[in-house]
């Protein structure tokens, strides 16, 4: 058994490799129907004031959040769907931009996914029940992305469309996502 | 010998059944003009370079069976000392292979370019069809171009064309790098985003002939199979005709039911039924959908069953696609499918 000794070159690369492996991330190309059933109350708007919510509010997880594969299924969604129509590729146009830190209706998680959902006032369509709720939640993630509010290890360092100055987008995640 | 009879007997049978299999995806069984030079220049590759193999194999063989003359009587010391006119007839053999070679290696190198060339030159017959090919994740999008916009035609993973008359195949890709290959009309042809590629293929008699994205594009590369049904012109025009109308109205309640569950499910976002007020834009064209040959770009038959299944649950099948796997109820799916089959 003398090649298994951890002074053999092989042996440290193979563990190394197997430690990499750890790290793989799970690709959920198949969402369980828990996970398509989050609907409505997530946010309920009641709790949305002027100067931030008067009752702390549950925090709701993205359950792809920090998901590199997600993230980019999101953008490709983010297209498909033609949210870029209105929103550009996040800068705004016809609709508001989505890179911003001061958001109308809410810029957490839970937020995003209720405005997508219920839709919002002058120009927003109701996409509840149009798209599945997975694919939502994607879109959030790709859209938080746009903020630099999702690991930089899970998005790309290169956009295909507008590319962040990198001045003004800092990654504000501290090493906390959701 | 007698142990190995049944294996030579299995082999000998292998190759007899292969041969039945006729209009299958090949390459040496070429039905078109482009197809018949790529056919032409392989078996010249094959019999040249078969024969070269065969004559070096006998001298290799002859070398190391014959025996030199007055070998074993030769003292060490002069083993290795050849005399002149040895080493002379050695130098004239060498430089004669050599320059065979040399000779040999620019006649194929010349066969091929010209064969590319030839295959690649721009046609401008005036009759000559033009189509659209555009390469997406995991499946094909087709248009015919026409410079009367309402005979523009969209379609997806198949391609009928007219026996006898050039068809231009433009290839574009919507996402990263794919390639058309349909190996008995013609080579491969790579689809490149932001580019614009092109190919002719000229079928020389009627057939189906399957394709095949020939570039590694993804999770389900192998599955992105194209068909080009090469029909009499007559055919193909009363199938164009079909192709233009809008879809053909549900007649009994149950595909009017089947109709209203399309439209009101996540389908309309990706799938376009002309006719209707579904107008995806992002995944196949499902207009004439019943009229097709194969599901999800040709990995299934198109039968009711398939469909069921891949409807319910599209990543069992092409795990990783891009449709979206959409709740759909059981009394619902029925209506669902025989409006989705009766779409002739």
């Amino acid at each position: 058994m003398a090649f298994l000794k951890f002074n053999n070159p092989a042996v440290v690369v193979a563990a190394a490799c197997l430690l990499c492996a750890c790290q793989r991330q799970h690709r959920d190309i198949r969402p369980a129907p828990a996970s398509l059933a989050i609907y409505g109350g997530a946010a309920p708007e009641d709790a949305l004031r002027p100067g931030g919510p008067v009752n702390p509010q549950p925090v709701v997880n993205n359950p792809y959040n920090a998901s590199a594969y997600d993230i980019s299924e999101g953008a490709r969604l983010f297209q498909w769907y033609n949210c870029a129509g209105c929103h550009a590729n996040g800068g705004g146009g016809i609709g508001p931009p989505l890179i911003k830190q001061h958001w109308i209706y809410g810029g957490e998680p839970a937020n995003l996914f209720d405005t997508i959902v219920k839709g919002r006032p002058n120009g927003m369509p109701t996409w509840g029940g149009r798209i599945p709720a997975y694919q939502i939640w994607e879109i959030v993630a790709y859209v938080r992305s746009l903020n630099g509010e999702q690991p930089r290890s899970a998005t790309a360092a290169r956009q295909d469309t507008i590319q962040q100055n990198p001045q003004t987008i800092v990654n504000r995640t501290n090493g906390q996502t959701k | 010998m007698m142990r190995l009879l049944p294996r030579f007997t299995c082999l000998a049978l292998s190759l007899l059944l292969s041969a039945c299999i006729t209009n299958k995806q090949s390459a040496i069984d070429p039905a078109g003009a482009q197809a018949d030079r790529i056919s032409t220049l392989w078996w010249s590759f094959f019999w040249l370079l078969g024969t070269i193999f065969i004559i070096v194999m006998i001298m290799t063989v002859l070398t190391l069976t014959r025996r030199r003359r007055g070998f074993e009587q030769e003292p060490l010391a002069q083993r290795h000392k050849a005399s002149d006119e040895t080493e002379h007839r050695l130098r004239r053999t060498i430089t004669a292979c050599t320059i065979t070679s040399i000779v040999i290696l620019f006649v194929l190198i010349f066969a091929s370019v010209g064969t590319g060339r030839s295959n690649a030159e721009f046609h401008t017959a005036p009759n000559q069809l033009t189509i659209q090919v555009t390469g997406t994740q995991w499946w094909w999008q087709i248009q015919y171009m026409n410079s009367d916009a309402t005979r523009n035609l969209a379609t997806a993973n198949e391609i009928h064309i007219p026996v006898g008359r050039p068809v231009h195949i433009v290839g574009v890709s919507n996402d990263v790098i794919h390639s058309f290959w349909v190996p008995n009309l013609n080579g491969k042809r790579d689809l490149i985003p932001s580019r614009v590629t092109d190919e002719w293929i000229e079928a020389d008699h009627p057939g189906a002939f399957r394709g095949q994205c020939a570039e590694f594009c993804g999770l389900q590369h192998a599955h992105m199979a194209i068909w080009v049904i090469a029909e009499p012109e007559d055919r193909f025009q009363a199938w164009f005709r079909n192709q233009l109308q809008p879809a053909v109205a549900p007649s009994t309640p149950d595909l009017q039911q089947g109709q209203q569950v399309f439209l009101n499910h996540e389908c309309i976002f990706c799938h376009q039924i002309r006719g209707t007020t579904a107008g995806g834009q992002s995944a196949p064209d499902l207009t004439h959908f019943g009229s097709r040959r194969g599901i999800a770009a040709n990995t299934l038959p198109n039968t009711k069953g398939n469909l069921a299944g891949w409807i319910l649950d599209p990543q069992s099948i092409k795990p990783g696609n891009h449709m979206a796997t959409v709740e759909v109820s059981s009394t619902d799916l029925h209506p669902l499918i025989d409006y989705l089959e009766s779409l002739k």
